[in-house]
């Protein structure tokens, strides 16, 4: 909106919702909606949590790999080429984090809680991580 | 958009010379720019137009594609509509099933040291007749309180216990009794509890401080101000002012409890209406941390009650405390001035509320008979019961009033447009004066409107000069 600002967390909670109601608008005159039903209503696009930078109802800009095609290497989780894939002592979080393909690593939720614990830095640190025996 | 368009409903303010719109029923706040607010002058002014009439309008100072674009983004967050557009309907929607409790008011007990002449608990509107109630809470019922409320409470959610009277602190062993209970409670559930209390601060003895601020329970203490308000109407039932029983433990209270803010509380009548007085003596000279006014519920007519042009000095003091207030924020520093910080709050995060308070949904009182009360204030009236701490809350009662007592059906409210902040006051103050819940505070009216926007205005200039301090109410 250029000709009002939002000013209180209300006001940024109307806005966001315009700007969907405008992108779906949009895409339905221009038939580009992917699903090819037509637009998708605000409540749907409120779904897609995956790709949004800015909560749910932000602009869709894609973060990490790409969904479809895998793996995106050509850029980093930040759209940059800082962090690719490489080394592969960083890739190590970087595979389980953050990448929807998921690097075998120990099962930090029960039996090996504090596996990273020694690991502040990843490039730095990766000696310190340690084999785990179930 | 070839139809005719004219405002919708909001209220226009100014602040740091730009233009706000504060739009009802959403209470989005929106800073207008030039375009903008020419399109809103000019459908206020010259009546409902088309899109072509206002680019045509206005086309000595805007080119038609400003004007386009300012009535759009007016348009779609509804400032602006079609002439025939009517009112937004207003959605009732039924309160949620099994709403968690967040606040319970325990009524520990009935009694008082002091007689206040305005007391809605003892005076000329009291709900509930001396006598029909116990005297004090006992063990078993405050257990059974804390029961009730950890079961009602939502899982994994944290809730507050605030103790409340009569005198609270006459109670003073089923206080820490009750506490150490819930504290057992609560920590077996995963639960957390957090403690506050009101007391009149006659009996705040150095145990009773040395407790308080142990186990971190908030206090707020009902003062009036200087020495000769307070012992104009905070009396003994001898007739003795109490000021000088209260002060001195209240500076032993704020030097010795440092964990929880200490706060007062005034009560406001026509006798004591100096509130610039009474904020500066309790803030500086006593050294509380915050301050917050309320004027007296009352009938009409009783010879304490604020009304006609007191009403007036009372919201003069009020802004220059809210713009005294604003310079602090701007500098980043606390002002103790609750009544604006509140409403500051809840315009930030755009409050739109279907019920003024949240009595009757995440709140009830209990009496000093367990029975659950509206709110701390109904706690015992028979009429205004919701159940006891032992069979539960009366899910039908609830569900009944949260219908009857939803903003939409308060006709007078329609037109309003503080109703978003207001939604029609408090229930004991409408049924004090009315003798129903039900009804607006219509007394009110007005002086709620000029508060709201003066507080609209100093947001709109905070927003502008330091909009870093409304991060303090993000959460």
């Amino acid at each position: 909106m250029r000709r009002i600002k939002a000013v209180n967390q209300k006001a940024a909670r109307v806005e966001r919702y315009v700007e969907g109601e405008r992108r779906s608008a949009a895409a339905a005159s221009e038939g580009e909606h992917p699903d090819g039903t037509g637009a998708a209503s605000a409540e749907d696009e409120l779904d897609v949590v995956g790709l949004e930078s800015s909560g749910p109802d932000g602009p869709q800009i894609p973060f990490g790999c790409t969904l479809i095609f895998s793996p995106g290497w050509e850029t980093d989780s930040g759209g940059g080429t800082a962090g690719l894939c490489q080394p592969v002592e960083r890739d190590l979080f970087d595979c389980h984090l953050g990448c929807f393909w998921p690097a075998q690593v120990p099962d930090q939720l029960n039996n090996a809680g504090d596996w990273t614990s020694k690991c502040a830095a990843a490039q730095k640190d990766w000696r310190k991580l340690d084999l785990v025996f179930p | 958009m070839s139809a005719r368009l004219a405002p919708r409903e909001y209220h226009a303010f100014e602040a740091e010379g730009l233009r706000f719109l504060y739009l009802v029923p959403s209470a989005a706040v929106f800073c207008a720019d030039d375009a903008a607010s020419a399109v809103l002058d000019r459908l206020e002014d010259v009546g409902p137009d088309t899109v072509e009439g206002l680019e045509s309008g206005l086309s000595d100072t805007l080119p038609p594609a400003e004007v386009r674009a300012a009535v759009v983004d007016l348009y779609e967050v509804r400032a602006i509509g079609p002439e025939d557009a009517g009112p937004e309907p207003m959605p009732v929607e039924a309160p949620p099933d099994g709403i968690p409790l967040k606040t319970m008011v325990l009524n520990v007990t009935s009694k008082c040291n002091l007689g206040c002449t305005y007391c809605y608990e003892y005076g000329d509107d009291k709900l509930v007749e001396a006598g029909t109630m116990p005297r004090f809470m006992d063990e078993e019922t405050a257990r059974q309180s804390v029961d009730f409320m950890l079961a009602e409470a939502g899982v994994g959610e944290r809730c507050h216990l605030t103790f409340f009277g009569g005198e609270t602190l006459l109670n003073f062993k089923l206080l820490q009794s009750t506490l150490a209970y819930a504290r057992e409670r609560a920590e077996a559930e995963g639960k957390r509890v957090d403690f506050s209390l009101t007391t009149n601060g006659t009996l705040l003895k150095p145990d009773v401080i040395e407790w308080l601020a142990e186990n971190e329970v908030g206090v707020t203490v009902s003062i009036d101000g200087p020495r000769e308000v307070q012992d104009e109407l905070r009396v003994f039932n001898n007739g003795k002012g109490s000021y000088d029983e209260v002060v001195p433990r209240v500076r032993e209270l704020l030097q010795r409890h440092t964990s929880r803010p200490v706060g007062a509380r005034v009560t406001l009548t026509k006798q004591n209406l100096d509130v610039i007085g009474a904020f500066r003596h309790l803030t500086e000279d006593i050294g509380f941390w915050e301050v917050g006014f309320a004027p007296v519920t009352t009938a009409e007519g009783r010879d304490y009650a604020i009304e006609g042009e007191a009403l007036d000095r009372m919201l003069e003091q009020f802004e220059e405390l809210a713009w005294e207030w604003l310079e602090y924020a701007v500098q980043g520093r606390h002002h103790g001035f609750s009544n604006v910080s509140e409403s500051i709050e809840e315009i930030h995060k755009g409050f739109s509320k279907s019920h003024p308070c949240g009595a009757g949904v995440g709140m009830l009182g209990v009496s000093t008979d367990g029975n659950l009360g509206l709110c701390h204030r109904f706690a015992g009236s028979e009429e205004h019961r919701f159940g006891s701490v032992t069979d539960g809350v009366d899910r039908e009662k609830q569900v009944q009033f949260l219908e009857e007592h939803h903003v939409a059906y308060k006709p007078d409210c329609h037109t309003c447009w503080a109703r978003p902040l207001c939604a029609g006051g408090c229930y004991h103050e409408a049924h004090t004066r009315y003798g129903t819940t039900k009804a607006p505070n219509l007394h009110y009216c007005e002086w709620i409107r000029s508060w709201t926007d003066i507080c609209l205005r100093v947001y709109g200039a905070l927003a502008v000069r330091n909009p870093g301090f409304l991060n303090h109410f993000e959460h």
